[in-house]
């Protein structure tokens, strides 16, 4: 989805301001928006990817004014409506109408380890196509639904440095089309075809790129 | 905390860090309320991950993972090879989820993370990401000016060191390897990991001098 989100190159936001001594949370609220996506996420409703997709879709107006932690509060409360996990009168009223429908649920006793990332690596069904040293292109895509794959580094030719093994594709899982696992590499561009000839000469960007992302040159 | 409070991106945090906050606090409250009584969660589980940010998944893990580096050469190249068999190997974390990466840098090759589509960082050796990380300033501003970004954290490298930026598209997570100070020869872990901030492992910033003395906490 070519959304608000896909920032990278763009112009007008400003410095990075970096906040000295930052607490962990600004607002005990934050905290718990956090630790309420991780507990739900467990549940398996929904897998990362669908996470990343819900935020996408909120609109530009909202994904720009709106705090991190806002913005997965937003989120949580979509998808539990899209899942029927949560009904909209239920939300109004601020709590429970009727009762919940049959999920894993995270006891206190396994926080350590769900708090573990997970393992994105998968078998492979075929051979990588590509190995490290060769120049390939990123394929020029829009697709209106999740894409791990920026704006700006589509229809650009780089190096592949890494090939870092097959792994569960975004763009698929995002949708409920399945895992369809795919080779990951890691794949170098120099700053100026990214970026064109006035680009710092020293400047070199990678990014973690799927093969579905690449054809060969 | 701003140094341009004229800018609207800003007023935007501070809209939602003060005036409504009580209504944030509220919305979130009711929600948990509700998965609560439908038994989707635990209140139980949700204080032990919040304590867990707060106390023991923090840049000081990754603080000692870099000291380790700077100090054991095996260790270096294990870490270079597989971050996430060799942070795993030190224990602190019950275990690190796969796809960890450690990229060092050289007198001649500085190294930054970003995630321009979302907010992707290690979490589990450098903890829940600062706001500026998760910022559309950071996002859209490390992969095609790193340089400027550098700056706004008052960091000139020389103009022939080469900055690589490496994007978290996917499920990799990284984090950088900081040059190790100068005079620091000799030092042991714990003292070397006072040096290590967590902008350092980002790439944001550099590992403190030798001589700084207020050591004994990871400085942003």
């Amino acid at each position: 989805m070519n959304g608000i989100h896909d920032m990278g190159g763009m112009h007008g936001f400003g410095p990075v301001e970096p906040e000295a001594n930052e607490p962990v949370f600004h607002s005990d609220w934050e905290g718990r928006v956090l630790a309420l996506n991780r507990a739900m996420g467990y549940s398996r409703a929904w897998n990362i990817d669908m996470s990343r997709a819900a935020i996408e879709v909120l609109p530009p107006e909202v994904y720009l004014t709106r705090s991190y932690y806002e913005k997965w509060l937003l989120r949580l409360e979509q998808l539990l409506i899209d899942r029927a996990l949560v009904d909209s009168d239920e939300m109004a009223a601020g709590h429970a109408l009727r009762p919940g429908k049959p999920l894993r649920k995270l006891a206190a006793a396994d926080v350590g380890a769900a708090l573990t990332r997970g393992s994105y690596g998968r078998e492979p069904s075929a051979p990588a196509r590509f190995k490290a040293g060769d120049r390939v292109r990123t394929r020029n895509i829009n697709p209106v639904t999740h894409t791990r794959l920026p704006r700006y580094a589509r229809g650009r030719v780089g190096t592949i440095e890494c090939v870092r093994g097959c792994h569960v594709f975004p763009d698929s899982v995002a949708i409920g089309k399945g895992e369809n696992p795919q080779w990951l590499y890691t794949l170098r561009f120099e700053g100026r075809e990214l970026w064109g000839d006035n680009c710092d000469p020293n400047l070199k960007v990678s990014i973690e790129a799927f093969e579905p992302y690449l054809e060969a040159i | 905390m701003s140094r341009d409070h004229g800018d609207h991106h800003h007023d935007g945090d501070q809209h939602a860090h003060g005036s409504d906050l009580s209504e944030m606090q509220l919305r979130v409250r009711a929600l948990e309320s509700i998965l609560t009584e439908k038994g989707y969660v635990d209140p139980a589980a949700l204080d032990l991950i919040i304590e867990a940010y707060e106390t023991r998944i923090g840049p000081h893990n990754g603080a000692r993972v870099v000291a380790k580096a700077w100090a054991d050469p095996a260790f270096k190249r294990a870490l270079l090879d597989d971050a996430t068999a060799a942070v795993g190997s030190l224990g602190f974390v019950s275990r690190v989820g796969d796809h960890l990466v450690a990229v060092e840098n050289t007198q001649h090759l500085h190294n930054m993370i970003v995630c321009t589509l979302c907010s992707c960082y290690p979490w589990e050796v450098l903890g829940l990401p600062p706001t500026w990380y998760k910022s559309a300033p950071y996002r859209s501003r490390a992969v095609i000016d790193p340089r400027g970004v550098l700056a706004d954290f008052g960091v000139m490298l020389p103009a022939e060191t080469e900055i690589r930026v490496w994007d978290s598209t996917a499920e990799t997570r990284f984090m950088v390897l900081p040059l190790r100070p100068a005079g620091t020869e000799g030092w042991s872990e714990e003292q070397l990991a006072t040096l290590v901030t967590r902008d350092s492992m980002i790439g944001t910033g550099l590992a403190k001098s030798s001589l700084a003395k207020s050591a004994g906490e990871v400085a942003p």
